[in-house]
């Protein structure tokens, strides 16, 4: 449960929420605007706390840690891929993939980077700024930078919602192709029902409760 | 994963990204006046030091009225340590059938082994240093031997049983300055030539010098063997003070330089809390980016904390480099004027530039960075997350410590520093409390504006935060730039006016009270102008407040020398021109005959004579007392007659006095002065110019070097305004955007920023004309010892120049925003 109290009294903005997912997996949830989709996968992920009840990621209760506990759990174990990219603006492509690479210890971070970046496309942009990429290839770089430490969970919030159409389909293809490679769970919050389609389950998110859909 | 490696790959790519470049900058200019400035004063501080050793013509002497034991010479030998003997006797000399007394000084070939001898090869010749000392059977001499004597150059004198030929005119002698006032003319011969002369009785009155030079350790050394020889009648001298005159002009420029450097490092300061606040809205999203993918709070914070430290290191590093160069530049300006060769660089100023550079950014810059830690991991989905604000009197409290040792320490005068912080803390009270009344002011004008104006008020009133930043940033910076242009410009002036052209450059003394009149009249007659003629009494104090003055009851041996020597003591009506009552009060037209003295401040308390004290002298055997009714300043340095004790007439005139004079005098008057001693051949006649054209040369280059630094606090204050009106450029950024959307035209944009930033630099131009008034006021007073007046064009030109610099920076700043595509704008938002 997740709920925020206010001058106005108390608003509840998810409650009664059951979910599990098993590796592999892709799980697509769907809503409207300010229904809690990204509030959710705060929750999931980590970065924000409930106010009731558990999330349990990797086997472990994230009630039972800080918030730096939750950090090192989620280190080179989880990714994620964002609607306005949270590319960082003074990095190069490969400098903004290596970042987890270095964050989690990893021997070979400029390798592993270099091969994400050919595995998405990117081999002739290395060097190049977000600002001097298109906004799908900045997505691409932060799909990159998503799968190269491999997670074991991938969540993503709106990741085609920036982009046309075209783009959109090409930047979701990839993204599916390296998750099944990868075998990640993927979380996957959307309002495209092509992309959540794409995906093994869609949940309905709708006055705070999760209903599966079909 | 290596905290200190990732954060040394961030430091390079924020490099390259520009993030970190205002900050850096501020750092290596305050990191470069520091050096710049230290390297120098501490290069022309031994220079001093050495030059100081003049007064011996050695770093020590070892004085005694027997000749020096040989074995004190070999001792010198074994230790390899530079030496030369020399003596000195008064004795008649002889030329033709006229006679005249004279100090005899005999010197080695080394001498002297501190400063140098410059003399004339004929009257009118130019002078230049003196290589070696005069060959056997060769005499140099002072010039007023010459008319004394009747004497041309080449022609022989006797001294005792030899003669000599007289080949120079001595024109400056290195340890001749520390009895100015009490030699008889000099004579100067080789020391071999002495035996012949046969003068070197049993009784005569020989005082024998052994003179040494080396390193303080060397010295002390070399004191300490001589001690314990533990033989009587030796004195072991060494350097105790330079010449006063130049020294309180250097005193004063190294303040001024001392202070220029504070004050670019507190702007400094202001341009690293600014860039600091700014760089943290920044790279907010890098953090919550960092927490976000599994890095700790600890974790991010180390990061960001070794980022910043190593680029302090580096910033500083570049820094000391260019204060190197520069001290370099400043050293060629003024290091001509010394004899001796300056002594290279210590690497204390380095040491001195990396401190200041990291204590800067842990002051100004820490507290701001260490909330980066703080960004929640959330604001990768929710941007309105931001770092906590940052704790003010955690901040204030900080700043405070690291502003205050490093204002402290660079300064080195506790006075000047605590006036400036105190005035600088008490300017950021006001600057804050008057950014809050204008936002709140501001704020109904929004609606009763339209067009620009209101734009650009509502821009003022609606971010309270920043206003309040930009205006403090503003105005600290503005204050601390006027002060240090008030007291620069006073300082120079004063300098400038301090020996005007027509300074007195000849002193007379030794005048009978029956030669008065007739000295008067030749010096008239001359066209030579003088301050006047002034009693001079020799006297001794034998008591204050009845407590009869003894050498033990002073530590200080300038104290004690003055506990023991003989005072030249005055009686006038008023004081001096250049004088100025401190405490107390002069003497009235009707208090002439009370037993009244009035004491210089400085000789005051040296000896501990408080006003209302009782003091006794003894002159010429007879007792005097009187009560100190007033304390004086004096203007040592102007080269006027002037008196440690001054008497009412009542109480002195009857005493037995000479006279003293001092005046300018033109080369082409010589005649005039040499007609003056043949006519009164007890009056003695001493010529200042050479040390006259040191002090004005050393006042000149001083100057100089005062501008060069000066420079530096420009630049630094440069860097405030861009890092003042960088401070509102994210939200600028965002502004403008959506109000081009909405169709606002371009014109009113750029007319409203411009009156944003006009208001805003006007105001704190204005503010900071009143706190700089104030903290000069108080400094000119207290420290720099220099007059003061409101400038009511100073306040109109702060806050226009205020008004009109921001308004143009903070314009120019935001045409890029003004100028582009909002689409473009929004998208990078």
């Amino acid at each position: 449960m997740k709920f925020v109290d206010t001058s106005a009294g108390r608003i509840d903005i998810l409650q009664g929420i059951d979910l599990a997912v098993s590796p592999g997996e892709a799980v697509a949830i769907l809503g409207a605007s300010g229904s809690g989709k990204s509030t959710l996968l705060g929750l999931l992920a980590g970065l924000d706390q409930a106010s009731a009840g558990e999330v349990t990621l990797f086997g472990t209760r994230l009630s039972s840690l800080d918030e730096d506990g939750r950090a090192a759990l989620r280190a080179g174990r989880v990714g994620f891929v964002f609607q306005s990219f949270q590319l960082l603006s003074g990095m190069t492509a490969l400098e903004n993939v290596m970042l987890p690479l270095e964050l989690s210890g990893h021997r070979k971070p400029e390798q592993a980077a270099k091969a994400a970046l050919s595995e998405a496309g990117l081999a002739q942009r290395l060097h190049h700024y977000p600002s001097q990429l298109s906004g799908g290839e900045q997505q691409r770089v932060a799909l990159a930078r998503a799968f190269a430490p491999n997670p074991q969970v991938l969540f993503a919030d709106e990741p085609t919602a920036n982009l046309d159409a075209h783009t959109g389909k090409r930047v979701a293809d990839l993204l599916f192709k390296l998750q099944e490679q990868s075998q990640t769970v993927l979380i996957l919050v959307t309002h495209d029902e092509m992309l959540a389609d794409r995906c093994d389950r869609r949940l309905y998110l709708r006055d705070g409760s999760l209903e599966n859909e079909a | 994963m290596n905290s200190l490696h990732f954060a040394l790959r961030l430091l390079r790519r924020d490099w390259r990204a520009g993030e970190l470049r205002l900050l850096a900058t501020a750092l290596v200019i305050a990191v470069a006046s520091v050096t710049s400035v230290g390297f120098f004063t501490d290069r022309i501080e031994r220079a001093m030091a050495r030059q100081a050793s003049e007064v011996l013509a050695a770093d020590i002497r070892v004085e005694s009225n027997q000749p020096i034991p040989e074995a004190f010479i070999r001792e010198a030998t074994r230790r390899q340590l530079p030496h030369a003997s020399t003596l000195s006797f008064p004795s008649v000399i002889l030329h033709r059938e006229v006679t005249q007394l004279v100090q005899v000084k005999a010197v080695s070939n080394d001498y002297p082994l501190r400063g140098q001898m410059r003399v004339r090869d004929s009257i009118t010749a130019e002078d230049q240093v003196a290589e070696g000392v005069p060959a056997s059977g060769e005499a140099w001499l002072e010039e007023r031997l010459l008319p004394l004597l009747g004497l041309a150059l080449g022609d022989e004198i006797k001294v005792g049983k030899s003669s000599f030929r007289v080949s120079r005119i001595i024109v400056y002698e290195p340890d001749r300055s520390a009895n100015l006032f009490r030699l008889a003319p000099r004579l100067l011969i080789p020391i071999g030539d002495i035996p012949e002369t046969g003068l070197l009785g049993p009784a005569s009155r020989v005082r024998h010098y052994l003179l040494l030079a080396g390193s303080p350790s060397q010295m002390s050394d070399y004191r300490v063997w001589v001690e314990d020889q533990n033989i009587s009648g030796l004195q072991v001298e060494d350097i105790r003070s330079a010449r006063p005159e130049l020294r309180s002009a250097l005193d004063q420029g190294g303040r001024f330089l001392r202070l220029a450097a504070a004050t670019a490092i507190l702007l400094c300061m202001v341009a690293v809390a600014l860039s600091s606040r700014r760089f943290v809205e920044r790279q907010s999203d890098s953090s919550a980016l960092l927490r976000c993918l599994g890095a700790s709070r600890r974790q991010v914070t180390r990061i960001f904390i070794l980022r910043l430290l190593s680029l302090g290191l580096v910033a500083s590093l570049i820094g000391v480099m260019i204060g190197l160069g520069v001290q370099t530049l400043l050293i060629q300006l003024i290091g001509d004027w010394f004899t001796t060769q300056i002594p290279t660089p210590t690497a204390w100023p380095v040491v001195s530039g990396l401190v200041t550079g990291i204590l800067v950014l842990i002051g100004f810059s820490l507290p701001s960075i260490i909330r980066l830690g703080e960004v929640p991991p959330l604001r990768v989905f929710r941007r309105h997350l931001a770092a906590p604000p940052i704790s003010y009197r955690l901040f204030l409290l900080v700043a405070l410590f690291s502003l205050s040792i490093l204002l402290l320490w660079q300064i080195g005068d506790d006075k000047m520093a605590l006036r400036l912080i105190s005035g600088l803390l008490a300017g950021l009270a006001i600057l804050v409390l008057i950014s809050r009344l204008l936002v709140y002011a501001l704020a109904p004008l929004r609606h009763l504006t339209a067009g620009s104006w209101r734009y650009g008020l509502a821009s003022l009133s609606r971010n309270p935060a920043t206003t309040t930043i930009q205006l403090t940033g503003f105005g600290l910076g503005f204050t601390v730039l006027l002060l240090l242009a008030i007291v620069r410009v006073d300082l120079l002036t004063s300098w400038q006016g301090a020996l005007p052209a027509d300074s007195p450059n000849q002193f007379l003394i030794n005048i009978q009270p029956d030669e008065v009149a007739a000295v008067r009249e030749l010096l008239a007659k001359g066209d030579i102008e003088t301050n006047g003629l002034f009693p001079m009494i020799r006297g001794r104090l034998v008591s204050i407040d009845g407590d009869p003055v003894s050498l033990e009851d002073y530590d200080n041996p300038r104290a004690q020398r003055l506990a023991t020597r003989d005072f030249n003591i005055s009686h006038a009506l008023r004081p001096q021109d250049d004088n100025k009552i401190v405490a107390g009060r002069w003497w009235s037209d009707t208090e002439l005959n009370e037993a009244w003295f009035s004491v210089e401040q400085g000789l005051a308390e040296t000896l501990g004579i408080p006003l209302g004290a009782e003091l006794e002298f003894e002159i010429a055997g007879i007792r005097v007392m009187g009560r100190v009714e007033s304390l004086r300043s004096v203007e040592w340095d102007s080269f006027n007659v002037n008196f440690f004790v001054i008497g009412t007439p009542g109480l002195l005139a009857q005493r037995p006095a000479t006279y003293i004079t001092s005046f300018y005098m033109s080369a082409e008057k010589r005649p005039v002065l040499h007609r003056l001693i043949q006519q009164f051949p007890s009056v003695t006649a001493l010529d200042v110019t050479a040390i006259m054209a040191q002090v004005r040369a050393i006042m000149d280059r001083g100057a100089l070097a005062v501008e060069s630094v000066f420079l530096f606090t420009l630049a630094a204050g440069l860097i405030v305004l861009y890092a003042g009106i960088q401070a509102s450029h994210e939200l600028k950024v965002q502004e403008t955007a959506v109000l081009r959307t909405l169709g606002v035209k371009r014109s009113v944009l750029y007319l409203s920023t411009m009156l944003e930033f006009a208001l805003l630099g006007g105001l704190a131009g204005l503010v900071s004309a009143a706190l700089a008034s104030a903290i000069s006021f108080s400094l000119a007073q207290a420290v720099f010892n220099l007059p003061w007046e409101f400038n009511f064009r100073m306040w109109v030109g702060a806050l226009l120049a205020g008004a009109l610099c921001v308004a143009v920076a903070g314009t120019l700043a935001s045409r890029s925003l003004l100028n582009t595509p909002p689409l473009v704008t929004m998208r990078k938002i």
